[in-house]
């Protein structure tokens, strides 16, 4: 909750693009002809204009940004616990209310952008006023932060009294009204700075972000310039490369979205739901079963999906398998094996990397080599003069040729093979379970959601082999 | 290197402007490819009907803020890390707590599972990115086994395994991104191109699986290829810090939610923004998203305690969630797209002196 180090130049940090947006919401509800209407609120003898109600507030939030009560009764807590608003009756607690409650707009003098952090100082005097005021009127906590004040500033209480004196007179010399809303305003601004405990303090952000803006901070020469002025060049030459890049147009490239979400639409379980039952819906893992890695029998969506790309094939287990049987007939599953081979140098340990590099030549790539792979003579004259010198990405060319090669001649083959049509045919559809309930209704062959029956929090078996860590 | 300052000063500027005009034409460039907008190509398509998540589960067990989390492949399993150290691994399916790990430092904003479902990874205010084994043997300690894999010179933002156990990217408050193999601790490619802290990252998930795009608090959302450590391509439309960065389930594209309350979609083949996911009464930053499994839903956590589910087609707003009591910090789909899980800072008053703090999964 306290600031960090000092800012660095212009903005604070701190005023986060929310609260200008709050500050903006809040002027225009004050706003004569299209603001919230006000009208004016007698509290005992006492009548304090511009006052509004809970439920005036939402009606508001509710026109204008056409959302439902809920979400404005939720924007309109925020607005009230951010200190925008504060309630003219117990302004205890920051909530909104939907009685006849009456709330006014805070003073921009208190608002968080303009009096952020807030003052220890403030604070003391603050306390020190209700502690004059009426004996024993501080909170437990405000007691303990008084006595914690005392302690750290003792040197000049007497001037923090002498100020709580000052502005409490300064207080009775006006109407009471005044006297009212100004002592109200104040309790906002200090229970959004210093929340009682067990509330949420809206001030919170987690650790310092450190923005550098393009000016960059003036500072004395030395790392830092020389930091900056390698930055730009590196912006610089990153901007030109880009500059260079060749661009797909937008029809294109959005329809592909269109494709891709109607032929995945029906293997997303939040969308289509799924078979036999989401686990999480109804408890029961069969699902999870079915689809686990290792399954013998896989689903038909589980099936169909390896047709949607090479990539989901080889990422799938049991697709991969399957195609490894398929190259097997072909005589070119060394492909697919040295593909693997390659990934595990490209992600795995840089202990290993000296040994795998050679394994894999003396399997796949040198004259004679049992599984000799078939690349083309330019990409295997640069991988074996890489080969000198091994790293973690030496085999990336011939990764990448054999990768295609099965992506553009294998694969289509495999799509088109027995075998395949064979796994669709055998693949299992699950029964759907009774009593489900799918999240989405698309399609109207699915029944209407039935309520869910949220669980007992007994604990649950945990059934399935498929979590063991 | 210039040594006089002036000289220095002489190349700063015109560097600087330099890089501004080519922006400039880069935008133009952008801009001549553009022939449609995203919610005119999907006007074709079918609305979505309505929509019914719940909270199926709730994870209570930590004291305080949850900052992150991550799904294991296996489905059900996560590892949520939180403000007071905590690094805890559920079974969220039973709701049952199976490891917890206290860090030394505060703050642990990033977790991850690895790939083989046998270690996690964490890091925070340490500057560091640990990998801790699990194991289910009672008398071992799981802290004994921690390795130390990643050192930044600030708090470590985000943590994510490549395609196996034994390599680590990492994003850092320092500016940076990194790879590491976590062995040895070796140091295998550095980031450099953002102009302040790196918030997040994500990994593509692409046929050559080597790029990964990072976002910061310099607005800019970069795209990196992991051989060369260059960027490949940088977007700069958001108008604060982007919080999280989360690529489309094609790899052809990537969303990014940001302080300025928007989620926007960047198509890299276009080489542009292509949607922009926002509204009036959405004011506060959204701080974590992800796409359901076919990509046509991105659920957005935000600061303002909700979770609201967009159309990425259309760019509607599908649907908003209430269900936590203070702001959704982490939010990921699970592996097979059954649920996803949200974590927050809220926690829940009850009794005088316990506090719980909740982790939810929607289905």
């Amino acid at each position: 909750m306290a600031a960090g180090p000092a800012s660095h130049g212009g903005l604070r940090r701190a005023q986060r693009p929310h609260l200008s947006k709050m500050e903006r919401m809040v002027v225009s509800m004050q706003d004569p002809d299209q603001g919230v209407k006000m009208r004016s609120q007698r509290l005992l003898i006492t009548v304090i204009p511009h006052a509004v109600t809970g439920n005036d507030i939402m009606e508001w939030l509710i026109h204008k940004y056409c959302i439902t009560e809920e979400e404005a009764l939720h924007l309109g807590t925020l607005l009230v616990r951010h200190g925008y608003l504060y309630p003219l009756r117990d302004p205890c607690h920051l909530e909104l209310r939907l009685d006849e409650t009456p709330y006014r707009f805070q003073t921009p003098y208190f608002w968080m952008s303009t009096l952020w952090p807030a003052a220890e100082l403030d604070y003391a005097i603050y306390l020190a006023k209700k502690n004059i005021r009426k004996r024993g009127g501080l909170f437990d906590h405000e007691k303990e932060h008084y006595d914690q004040l005392h302690r750290k500033i003792s040197h000049t209480w007497d001037l923090v009294v002498m100020q709580a004196r000052e502005q409490l007179w300064a207080a009775k010399q006006r109407r009471k009204g005044d006297r009212l809303v100004i002592a109200c305003q104040e309790q906002t601004y200090w229970l959004v700075n210093r929340p009682p405990p067990g509330v949420p303090s809206v001030l919170e952000q987690g650790p310092e972000r450190n923005s550098c803006t393009a000016g960059r901070v003036q500072m004395p020469t030395g790392p830092f310039q020389t930091k900056t002025v390698d930055f730009y060049r590196r912006e610089v030459e990153c901007l030109r490369k880009a500059l260079g890049r060749a661009r797909v147009k937008s029809s294109v490239c959005l329809e592909a979205y269109l494709k891709f979400s109607s032929q995945r639409g029906p293997h997303d379980p939040i969308m289509s739901g799924c078979l036999p039952s989401n686990p999480w819906v109804t408890d029961n893992d069969t699902y999870w079963a079915m689809n686990a890695p290792s399954a013998a029998v896989p689903t038909r969506l589980r099936v169909e999906q390896w047709a949607f790309s090479f990539r989901e094939l080889l990422e799938d287990p049991v697709g991969r398998a399957h195609f490894m049987d398929f190259l097997s007939k072909e005589f070119s599953a060394e492909n697919l094996s040295f593909w693997e081979a390659c990934e595990e140098l490209r992600h795995g340990g840089q202990a290993q990397v000296p040994a795998l590099v050679d394994a894999v030549y003396q399997q796949f790539l040198a004259p004679g080599a049992a599984r000799w792979v078939n690349i083309d003579s330019r990409t295997m004259e640069r991988t074996l003069v890489g080969l000198g010198r091994p790293h973690r990405h030496v085999l990336d060319d011939a990764q990448l040729h054999i990768y295609m090669l099965m992506k553009k001649d294998s694969y289509p083959r495999f799509l088109k093979s027995d075998l395949y049509k064979d796994l669709l045919a055998e693949a299992v559809v699950p029964p759907k379970t009774k009593r489900r309930v799918f999240p989405f209704m698309r399609k109207p062959r699915h029944s209407s959601p039935s309520p869910a029956l949220l669980p007992a929090s007994a604990s649950r078996e945990p059934s399935g082999g498929d979590g063991e860590a | 290197m210039a040594t006089d300052g002036l000289h220095e000063n002489e190349t700063l500027a015109s560097l600087k402007s330099e890089a501004e005009s080519l922006k400039g034409k880069l935008e133009e460039e952008r801009a001549k490819l553009h022939d449609v907008e995203l919610h005119q190509v999907a006007e074709r398509v079918e609305a979505l009907g309505q929509f019914v998540m719940k909270t199926r589960r709730t994870l209570k067990g930590h004291g305080n803020k949850v900052l992150c989390m991550d799904w294991c492949k296996d489905k059900r399993r996560i590892v949520s890390s939180s403000q007071d150290g905590k690094v805890i691994v559920w079974d969220s399916f039973t709701t049952n707590k199976e490891h917890a790990v206290t860090m030394p430092c505060t703050w642990v904003m990033a977790c991850a599972y690895a790939p083989s479902g046998c270690a996690i990874a964490c890091g925070g205010l340490d500057n560091k990115c640990s990998v801790y084994p699990l194991t289910f043997d009672k008398n071992e300690n799981m802290a004994a086994k921690k390795k130390s894999v990643a050192m930044h010179t600030n708090y470590l933002s985000a943590c994510s395994f490549t395609n196996s156990d034994m390599q680590i990217l990492t994003a850092s408050g320092d500016g940076t991104c990194a790879l590491w193999d976590v062995e040895s601790g070796q140091l295998l490619q550095s980031f450099h191109g953002h102009g302040a802290d790196v918030l997040c990252l994500d990994l593509a998930p692409s046929e050559t699986g080597n790029t990964f795009v990072s976002g910061g608090c310099d607005k800019k959302a970069m795209v990196w290829d992991m051989r060369s450590g260059q960027c490949v391509q940088a977007f700069e439309t958001h108008e604060s810090d982007i919080n999280s960065v989360r690529y489309y389930p094609s790899g052809d594209a990537f969303a990014s939610g940001s302080d300025d309350a928007t989620c926007r979609l960047y198509d890299l083949r276009a080489d542009r923004e292509v949607a922009i996911y926002s509204k009036e009464s959405i004011i506060f930053g959204a701080s974590s998203v992800d796409f359901s499994l076919s990509g046509r839903l991105l659920f957005a956590g935000y600061n303002d305690y909700t979770i609201n589910v967009w159309d990425v087609l259309k760019g509607s707003r599908v649907s908003i969630l209430f269900g936590h009591e203070n702001r959704v910090s982490t939010l990921r789909v699970s592996p097979d797209g059954t649920a996803f899980c949200s974590g927050s800072w809220d926690h829940t008053l009850r009794t005088k002196n316990y506090l719980f703090v909740s982790l939810q999964v929607w289905a």
